[in-house]
């Protein structure tokens, strides 16, 4: 099995040296593409592939139960009308199978879970972070913790992780979207006119993507096929990170930072489909959510060049008035310290 | 007959400030084509399927093209900007409405099978077929799929269907595209991905690609 995973220690640097070599050389096309080296200190592992599994010494229908995993994470428009309502893969956002670096690599989540998040205010596991994929990135409702659909969903996401150290104490190498400085103004226009030039081809110059005998090639960026407002790629920083380190696709790093965030603004301030955290209205949700969430969207600000309120409407998308049953669950709301 | 509306490639011309000349959508129509295709017929045949000509240039399989895609490729070989000294003259023989017409012919055949994939072992196919459908990431080559749509029989008008495409063809375009010397695809979106393909991978998604049967409708 190829699995490597390299502590980059400060202190004997041979030795060390030593150890990271077959890490690098896992990442080095990565880093002569010009994606950062790894640091000193950092955690890098190198996920196992779906080939490593036939090789692994696991139970043969864990083995099946991963594949299944993997299947629903690279074609989730299989649960389209049960669990999910919009045009998106899981894999849609993060590339590579979900094994790769600057692309959301989702081994972390296994390996980083059960932890508070800051995004509902409560201790997750690994089942219910991948329920909030679903409620939001999906536009749909999640397969029940427990269901066979989420636990291979999990076990994917655990053998990603297989030799990864649970609950690293080091930075992880290439997590999340890592966002490019942010520059000191950002502009609409000029990011409407990049989207068309270097995004419109794949995405449509309404943002509606590509599809083929009905079957989805490029994602929608908004709209009812995308993910709705509170997905966390509504964010500037994150579609700004998404964009610089994966766009287009196979010329990651191609565009200038201000050139992602301009096409982050611009991306991130078109419609879709509503919070499903909504109730009362959007100065409700700015109350309730825009502390730990919306301060990093454009969720309630009015255009300039159109006056146009953003995510001031009742359109849930295909889910129509679904709510999705892990909104607003609570956690341990009587605990004492 | 059907006729189909062709932007002469005007999608892929924006914003790259090459779109004046090619603005106004020719409305193509295959029976036109049918005749202006005379001169096409020597080397892409009747039917459309081309031939793979191992050791030589292979000439492509026409047949469920998407017409614009087509056009484009004939509008960028009169322009000099895919450059290709067997299929020059030819490109040039046609005007804007004879390229709409024979578009629009080709891509109304029904696709034909693929040569060249016949002799590839099991490793090189199971290469070829991860290439295709999954890509390599540790290398950062995207699959084949990821644009060329499900099935890789192609994407909207501007990414060709590329299953049962004969392997001599795609074997030539992506080293041309390595070589430099083919750079007509929109963005570079092909050429940053040839580029880091070895000469193994190229033979490996070839003879995969051109082992795919595309059942026509």
């Amino acid at each position: 099995m190829n699995i490597q995973k390299t502590t980059l220690a400060v202190a004997s640097a041979t030795l060390a040296a030593g150890i990271s070599m077959a890490a690098w050389a896992e990442y080095e096309t990565l880093v002569e593409m010009g994606y950062p080296a790894p640091q000193e200190g950092e955690l890098v592992h190198v996920p196992p592939t779906m080939a490593d599994l036939e090789e692994a010494d696991l139970h043969p229908e864990l083995k099946q139960v991963i594949r299944r995993g993997y299947d629903l994470f690279t074609n989730t428009q299989q649960l389209r009308g049960e669990n999910v309502f919009n045009d998106m893969n899981c894999s849609s956002c993060h590339l590579g199978e979900g094994r790769q670096p600057f692309s959301a690599p989702i081994w972390p989540a296994a390996v980083t879970l059960p932890n508070f998040r800051g995004k509902n205010q409560h201790v997750n596991n690994l089942e219910e972070r991948i329920a909030g994929c679903f409620a939001y990135s999906m536009n749909g409702t999640p397969p029940a913790y427990g269901s066979d659909d989420m636990l291979a969903l999990s076990a994917y996401h655990r053998w990603l992780a297989t030799g990864a150290p649970v609950y690293p104490d080091q930075p992880i190498y290439g997590r999340g979207f890592p966002a490019p400085e942010r520059p000191e103004t950002l502009s609409y226009e000029n990011g409407e006119a990049l989207f068309v030039e270097n995004c419109a081809i794949c995405h449509s110059e309404d943002g509606s993507g590509l599809y083929e005998d009905g079957e989805y090639v490029f994602p929608a960026t908004w709209g009812d096929g995308s993910n709705n407002w509170g997905a966390g790629i509504v964010r500037t920083h994150t579609a700004a990170g998404f964009i610089k380190n994966n766009m287009p696709l196979g010329q990651p790093l191609s565009l200038s930072d201000q050139q992602a965030w301009d096409i982050a603004y611009y991306m991130t301030r078109q419609e879709r489909p509503q919070d499903p955290r909504f109730t009362e209205s959007v100065d409700q949700v700015l109350e309730q959510f825009g502390p730990t969430f919306h301060k990093h969207s454009s969720y309630g600000d009015v255009r300039e060049h159109d006056g146009h309120r953003l995510a001031d409407h009742a359109n849930w998308g295909e889910k129509g008035d679904i709510v999705p049953w892990n909104v607003g669950q609570g956690r341990f709301e009587n605990l004492e310290d | 007959m059907t006729t189909m509306r062709i932007a002469s490639g005007l999608g892929l011309l924006l914003g790259l400030g090459l779109a004046a000349g090619h603005a106004q959508a020719l409305e193509g129509d295959a029976e036109r084509g049918q005749q202006a295709a005379g001169a096409c017929v020597a080397c892409h045949q009747a039917d459309g399927s081309g031939m793979n000509v191992p050791g030589g240039q292979s000439w492509p399989r026409l047949a469920g093209l998407p017409a614009e895609y087509i056009a484009k490729q004939l509008h960028d070989f009169k322009a000099g900007r895919r450059e290709n000294a067997s299929m020059m003259p030819f490109a040039n023989m046609l005007d804007d409405q004879q390229i709409a017409d024979v578009a629009v012919y080709y891509s109304e055949m029904p696709v034909t099978e693929a040569q060249g994939g016949e002799g590839a072992d099991a490793a090189l196919l199971a290469r070829g077929e991860q290439l295709a459908l999954r890509g390599d990431w540790d290398a950062y080559i995207v699959s084949c799929k990821s644009c060329h749509g499900p099935d890789n029989t192609g994407a909207g008008g501007t990414f060709p269907g590329i299953a049962s495409q004969h392997a001599g063809y795609i074997a030539t375009q992506l080293r041309a595209w390595q070589a430099g010397e083919r750079g007509n695809d929109p963005q570079n979106l092909m050429g940053a991905i040839a580029d880091r393909m070895s000469d193994e991978d190229i033979r490996a998604v070839s003879a995969w690609l051109a082992n795919q049967s595309v059942a026509s409708d």
